[in-house]
């Protein structure tokens, strides 16, 4: 009986330990991640739903949205290009200096977003090393649509691939070799047989790709120029408005790039779920 | 790691993916980088030495030094409740807590910088507080903590652009840890915290480690979410980010690349560090993400 009652009493003290180690976790995540992410919310529908379309659908904010759709539809093809050419480099064939080919691709990650842009200003730039060059055609690349683009392809250059190569390694070549021994085209083999086995990690490199080249901001603060309505993407807009005390309108634009973050996150949970079950 | 010789499969393309892959790594990648190089080089040492010894690059390599180790380090506590709690316990809506964890890696970091920004400020109007508009602000003004354009303010940023990197980094190790040891331990009448700490958390320094030094590293470079809260003010809150950011818009190129130097030194020992831990450790995680 007395030896029964003790159990009982320590059961009792795990549950409540348990309980009290979730709840600690929990109100640190509501404290830091939560609150702020509804406080976009809050701040961009403070004045209403007139003004949030009134904000969102002011010409530069619209021009503002324009810019950055465009440069995600250049980054991201490009991106996924590179991605899978340099994961087949890398999974498929063994070579010297893979490790060194490996840091390469990391270095983007490393670096400070601000040194991201700046490299392409000391390299385009009117005192740059291309300058005479670019003066000569007469063509314009920093503080200009073509750095926007350069600065967000460095970002982002490993996001692809470092969810590719890990998703190829562990497939291996078995099927491909099959399929070429079988007289299949590389190419053929390349896209009826790799492309759907990759296919959930090669959209979750997508997804993580896209946030980034749409959310960077440091890197195209850098090389932008901040001419409204023309270089400023979204999260420039938002440095823009709040500056200017606007914060409503702000918060409007911040409310756009907050729910491509739901929807990222979404989209990342639906496919680590659908990869679990694979 | 196992590797597929190249010999005998008849895998296509080695040529054409490895001609791509270098020469887009050069083009967008080593070639702006080596600007850095040459550019440094017409900098003469002395010259060098005195930009990045300036008083105020010492006062925001203390901030930004500083403000990122205590950033991580409340990470790392925090951040290894949250694995701990995400893999043995089980409780209403987990999976949604599991994807908030990734919220600072998909919100771009200028609408971070502003939201936090907001909260933790003190209005200038005082009748004009809603709770997401410096309600955080007001509430620790009154127990004098000041966190807006002060130091406190840029660790509160850094904590949450760091926060995914130690849960990720230690969560699948969590995960992956055979429960026959602990048992065990607990067989053997060990206690359950006498248990976390000599059986578990050996198994997890690691990826602590390695987490810690990836939200480390992030924290040193990171801009958007700080600039904004930090306020800017030479000598007191300004990140060394700010520092390269200020010379360039003076057209102080010279002096930008200094400090960029500087940064990725610090960088790329950094990224040694978490390569040599990952190699150490021998755990194949992912150790980003």
């Amino acid at each position: 009986m007395g030896k029964n009652l003790e159990e009982k009493n320590i059961s009792l003290l795990l549950r409540l330990g348990r309980l009290s180690l979730i709840l600690i976790a929990l109100l640190f995540l509501i404290l830091f991640l939560f609150v702020p992410l509804v406080a976009v919310f809050a701040g961009a529908f403070e004045k209403g739903w007139d003004t949030y379309l009134k904000a969102i659908t002011e010409p530069d904010v619209m021009a503002s949205i324009k810019l950055t759709l465009l440069v995600a539809l250049i980054v991201v093809p490009i991106n996924v290009v590179f991605g899978l050419i340099s994961s087949w480099l890398i999974t498929r064939f063994k070579f010297r200096g893979k490790g060194l080919l490996l840091t390469i691709l990391e270095i983007p990650l490393a670096v400070s977003p601000v040194i991201a842009g700046m490299v392409f200003i000391l390299l385009y730039g009117s005192r740059g090393l291309f300058a005479p060059l670019l003066e000569y055609l007469d063509l314009k690349i920093v503080f200009a649509f073509p750095g926007i683009v350069l600065a967000t392809i460095f970002v982002t250059m490993p996001y692809v691939a470092r969810e590719l190569i890990p998703v190829m390694e562990e497939r291996g070549v078995s099927e491909e070799e099959a399929s070429l021994s079988m007289g299949a085209s590389g190419f053929r083999t390349f896209w009826s047989v790799t492309i759907p086995n990759i296919k959930w990690g090669l959209l979750y490199g997508i997804i993580l790709c896209n946030a980034r080249a749409m959310g960077e901001f440091g890197a195209v603060s850098v090389v932008s120029g901040h001419i409204r309505g023309v270089t400023n993407t979204m999260p420039l807009q938002v440095e823009v408005l709040y500056n200017e005390y606007n914060f409503t309108s702000a918060f409007a634009v911040s409310s756009l790039l907050a729910m491509l973050a739901l929807l990222t996150l979404i989209l990342k949970s639906i496919l680590e779920w659908k990869c679990n079950k694979e | 790691m196992s590797f597929i010789s190249k010999k005998k499969t008849a895998i296509p393309g080695f040529g054409l993916t490895m001609g791509i892959t270098i020469l887009a790594l050069s083009l967008l990648v080593l070639l702006p980088l080596s600007m850095l190089v040459i550019k440094g080089a017409s900098l003469s040492f002395s010259k060098f030495i005195e930009i990045i010894t300036s008083q105020r690059a010492i006062a925001s390599y203390k901030l930004s030094f500083g403000a990122s180790f205590i950033a991580a380090f409340v990470n790392v506590v925090f951040g290894t409740l949250v694995a701990w709690v995400l893999v043995r316990y089980k409780f209403p809506f987990k999976r949604v807590v599991d994807a908030l964890v990734d919220l600072p890696f998909a919100l771009p970091t200028a609408v971070a910088g502003i939201t936090l920004t907001s909260l933790y400020s003190v209005p200038v109007f005082a009748d004009n507080i809603a709770w997401y508009n410096g309600y955080f602000g007001v509430l620790l003004d009154k127990i004098g903590i000041k966190v807006a354009f002060t130091p406190l303010g840029v660790i509160v940023a850094l904590i949450f652009i760091g926060l995914p990197f130690v849960v990720r980094s230690v969560q699948p190790v969590l995960q992956d840890l055979e429960p026959e040891l602990e048992e065990a331990s607990l067989c053997m009448g060990a206690s359950r915290a006498r248990t976390f700490f000599k059986v578990i958390l050996p198994n997890l320094i690691p990826a602590i480690l390695s987490g810690f030094s990836l939200a480390f590293a992030r924290a040193l470079g990171e801009y958007g979410s700080v600039v904004f809260i930090s306020g800017n003010m030479p000598m007191k809150t300004e990140i060394i980010p700010l520092l390269i950011m200020t010379r360039l818009e003076q057209y102080d190129y010279l002096g930008a690349t200094a400090f960029a130097i500087v940064m990725l030194a610090v960088s790329f020992t950094l990224m040694l560090l978490v390569n040599f831990i990952s190699f150490w450790s021998s755990n194949k995680y992912k150790s980003y993400n």
